[in-house]
């Protein structure tokens, strides 16, 4: 066994020192799959486990509690129903923006893609007078269980949808001024997907909160 | 990263950095100098917030020393003045309250694992080696990744502002189980203190989940061609298996602090049962401004979604220490990696099997026996894998040329007090021993073994061997030699003792276990552990002036002082702006050492033969 290491060379300008002006390439290895999109799938990643948390802490709590009041003494489920279906119609007319986008259709994606904004606005408008009936009524958090994992779920997926309309606004704003290129389609696709997100942690929320 | 494109015939045009096809010309500009403020603050270049996170971290780590440092002396010599705090404590004479060493080492567990190790493992090296290891210019968005770093700016300023809160920091132990942590009046510390740790956490949070959304697709989208997954240093495989836990396990902790900031500010009642009473006070008076709490909530789910994380983050903290172990092993024993598929293999087989072990935390808590039975049996199985990689290392080690240099000397440190901290680990798991040593110094012993005689002599080892790329300078040989036997000495001094202690059923969190006679007898080898400790902290002195000395007054040396295979060394010393010189093509794995196809003992991996 030799331990005593070799010599370690001096710095030699001509080896070592940075070679100037070399194109870099930018080589893509991974599978053939937009880097945005492969990056969103990760953040949904975290965004389930985040859901998985809140939804998992309002099963335990709810199974383990004595008595739990039924959803429909305490909620507006027709109102909620409605909206549910709003959130939903918006997932089709971000599809239909998508595939405009895909085109290159710009005129078609503003069309759609203010549709979806509009719907999204109209969702958060409507939660946000839902909570300001229960508000009034003193319906609090701090009131029971009930009411704690109620705003925690449906409050952070208010925030979510909020996060994703002004997202899609963002890119309708840049579709109307610049025009979003065929080739640049994968901006609308990303938050696109993130949208149908939003809307499917919904119709989950929607199911264990409202109805069961 | 250059956003300019050049329009190469075959290029689409207007793509963005990172939306390039294979075979993409883009130009390089790096001849403009920036300004300090666009190079070192407001900087993209994954190096630069590679250092970032390297000196903040390593500023949390003698903060969080100091502390340790405190709390050793309360443990030694209970009571007596403590220098340098008796100022705060004019009504004892200078010796510390309780509430105060409840308060130190719960910050000295969050900060050395929030804010030291896991910014260092992933952040600082995780930034620093990623694109240099897989022959990339940046990383996949470098922007994402400066906000990486700028959402650590607000967790330092709430982890930092809680010291100075009235009722002081956040006192429920690292691990805040409520309703300690939840009910004012359960502690000091639940003041605002509490709200403080919850914030900085949830930030440090946003801040991983960033880094490793980027880490993963940069490490899949960005390898230079050739370099398959099979052919990855296991530092980069290593960092990628840590970055999906973090992607998997550290939302669930998010949503769990959120909601207990939840039922601090908004008095919600996860984790408030009903009818607690708290030192006397009934649940009306639990309320933070005039309304009162809700109740109906579990203090027990608190621990599953905490551990549903910080079980795995235990992973977090190690996983890139044995990837960085090995690589720095197979350079200076000359000898390729033994077994570098089964690496792989192992090291995800402890991620995966990290995420069902979580209730091994919770064996005293009150669990269902047979669920106890199923973590105990998950929880054992992880010595599997974890044995694979030792004999792996000790096959590695087995007959090269060992150049026993300082990175090398750590990391030999890290493989030998692994072992230690990981068998301990293996007998803790059987839940009728737990419930024996639950909370005693044992396991005290057993994690500092795994987190600072493991994962920190890995971080040191890392910083020996990785200091020439970061600054194109060698740290000083005798120095590091000489930081590396007083570490290595006191540091076993230090937490080997902890095992005694442990085994007479010491317990730990308690500022003077010597009001209980039984433990009066203790007190000598808690002495000793304290000096040992001073002696070990005192020591990183030589640290300290070797890596500022030879920043600017090292020795001066080229692109592959060690002359090691993998990409990274085939980059300017340190790499200028978008890293390399060329587009690197890679032929083979990243440890061809002593190969008899060439003349020199390695092949660096870009050779064609």
């Amino acid at each position: 066994m030799n331990i005593s290491p070799a010599a370690i060379p001096a710095y030699d300008p001509k080896v070592d020192a940075p070679k100037p002006h070399h194109p870099i390439y930018d080589y893509d290895s991974g599978p053939p799959v937009n880097r945005g999109k492969f990056a969103i799938w990760l953040f949904l990643a975290t965004e389930i486990m985040f859901f998985t948390g809140l939804i998992g802490t309002y099963i335990v709590l709810r199974m383990g509690a004595a008595t739990w009041p039924d959803p429909a003494d305490r909620l507006a489920v027709d109102i909620t129903a409605l909206n549910t279906f709003f959130l939903i119609v918006s997932s089709a007319t971000m599809v239909k923006g998508v595939e405009r986008a895909m085109v290159g259709d710009n005129g078609g994606l503003i069309k759609w893609l203010a549709l979806t904004v509009l719907i999204g606005s109209i969702f958060v408008g409507i939660q946000a007078y839902e909570y300001a009936v229960l508000i009034k009524d003193g319906n609090l958090p701090n009131v029971d269980i009930f009411w704690s994992t109620f705003y925690a779920m449906t409050g952070f997926h208010g925030i979510h949808v909020a996060v994703g309309v002004i997202w899609n606004l963002c890119i309708l704003i840049a579709a109307i001024f610049r025009k979003i290129p065929q080739e640049k389609y994968m901006k609308v696709e990303l938050a696109g997907l993130y949208w149908h997100f939003v809307d499917l942690v919904w119709v989950l929320l929607f199911t264990i909160v409202y109805l069961m | 990263m250059s956003t300019h494109t050049t329009h190469a015939p075959h290029a689409t045009p207007h793509l963005q950095p990172g939306e390039g096809e294979p075979g993409t010309v883009r130009e390089h500009h790096d001849h403009h100098e920036l300004g300090f403020l666009r190079k070192w603050i407001f900087s993209v270049d994954h190096k630069v917030i590679g250092l970032q996170f390297l000196f903040s971290g390593l500023v949390f780590l003698a903060l969080g020393g100091l502390m340790a440092m405190a709390i050793r002396y309360q443990l030694a010599w209970p009571w007596r003045p403590m220098p340098g705090l008796a100022w705060m404590f004019p009504a004892t004479g200078g010796a510390i309250s309780p509430e105060f060493y409840t308060m130190l080492f719960t910050m000295h567990g969050t900060i050395m694992i929030f804010f030291v190790m896991i910014p260092l493992l992933t952040g600082a090296f995780g930034n620093f080696l990623i694109p240099l290891m897989i022959g990339a210019p940046d990383m996949a968005f470098p922007k994402l990744n400066m906000f990486g770093y700028w959402t650590m700016i607000p967790a330092f300023f709430f982890i930092l502002l809680g010291f100075f809160v009235e009722g002081g920091h956040a006192a429920g132990g690292w691990t805040s189980y409520p309703p300690l942590s939840t009910i004012e009046a359960a502690a000091p510390g639940s003041l605002t203190g509490q709200t403080c740790w919850l914030m900085g956490l949830t930030w440090v949070g946003v801040s991983s989940m960033m880094g490793a959304v980027n880490y993963v697709t940069t490490i899949v989208k960005m390898r230079a061609p050739g370099l398959t997954m099979m052919r990855l240093p296991l530092s980069i495989w290593g960092l990628m298996i840590t970055s999906l836990l973090q992607l998997f396990a550290l939302p669930v902790l998010t949503a769990a602090s959120i909601m207990q900031l939840l039922d601090r500010t908004m008095n919600t009642g996860f984790f408030t049962p009903t009818n607690l009473l708290v030192n006397n006070i009934t649940p009306d008076s639990f309320a933070y401004g005039s309304q009162a709490a809700a109740a109906g909530g579990q203090p027990l789910l608190w621990q599953h979604l905490f551990w549903f994380y910080s079980h795995p983050a235990v992973y977090i903290l190690v996983l890139p220490a044995m990837g960085f172990t090995s690589d720095i092993l197979a350079v200076h024993a000359r000898k390729p990696v033994f077994g570098y598929k089964p690496m792989v293999y192992s090291m995800s087989a402890i991620a995966g099997l990290g995420f069902i072990v979580w209730g091994h935390h919770m064996f005293t808590s009150g669990m269902n026996p047979a669920l106890g039975m199923t973590f105990m049996v998950s929880t054992v199985m992880i010595a599997l894998p974890s044995a694979i990689k030792v004999f792996n290392w000790l096959g590695t080690l087995w007959g090269g040329r060992i150049h026993l240099r300082t990175p090398m000397l750590f990391a030999c440190a890290f493989v030998s007090m692994f072992i230690i901290g990981g068998l301990s680990g293996i007998w803790m798991a059987a839940t009728p021993v737990d419930i024996y040593i639950h909370d005693t110094y044992i396991v005290v012993a057993h994690f500092h073994y795994v987190v600072f005689a493991g994962s920190l002599f890995a971080i040191f080892a890392a910083i020996y061997h990785w200091f020439p790329k970061m600054f194109g300078r060698l740290m000083n040989e005798t120095m590091g030699k000489i930081h590396f036997v007083g570490s290595f000495i006191f540091t076993n001094m230090t937490f080997y003792m902890m095992h005694q202690l442990g085994v007479a059923g010491l317990m730990r969190r308690t500022a003077d276990p010597y009001a209980y006679d039984v433990y009066q007898h203790l007190q000598p080898i808690n002495e000793f552990i304290t000096i040992s400790a001073f002696c070990m902290f005192a020591w990183q002195i030589f640290f300290v002036v070797n890596f500022f000395h030879s920043m600017f007054w090292g020795k001066r040396v080229g692109r592959n002082p060690w002359n090691a295979a993998s990409l990274e060394w085939d980059a300017p010393s340190p790499p200028g702006h978008g890293n390399f010189d060329k587009q690197l093509e890679v032929y083979r794995g990243a440890y061809e050492f002593s190969s008899p196809e060439v003349a020199e003992d390695f092949i660096p991996q870009t050779r064609k033969i």
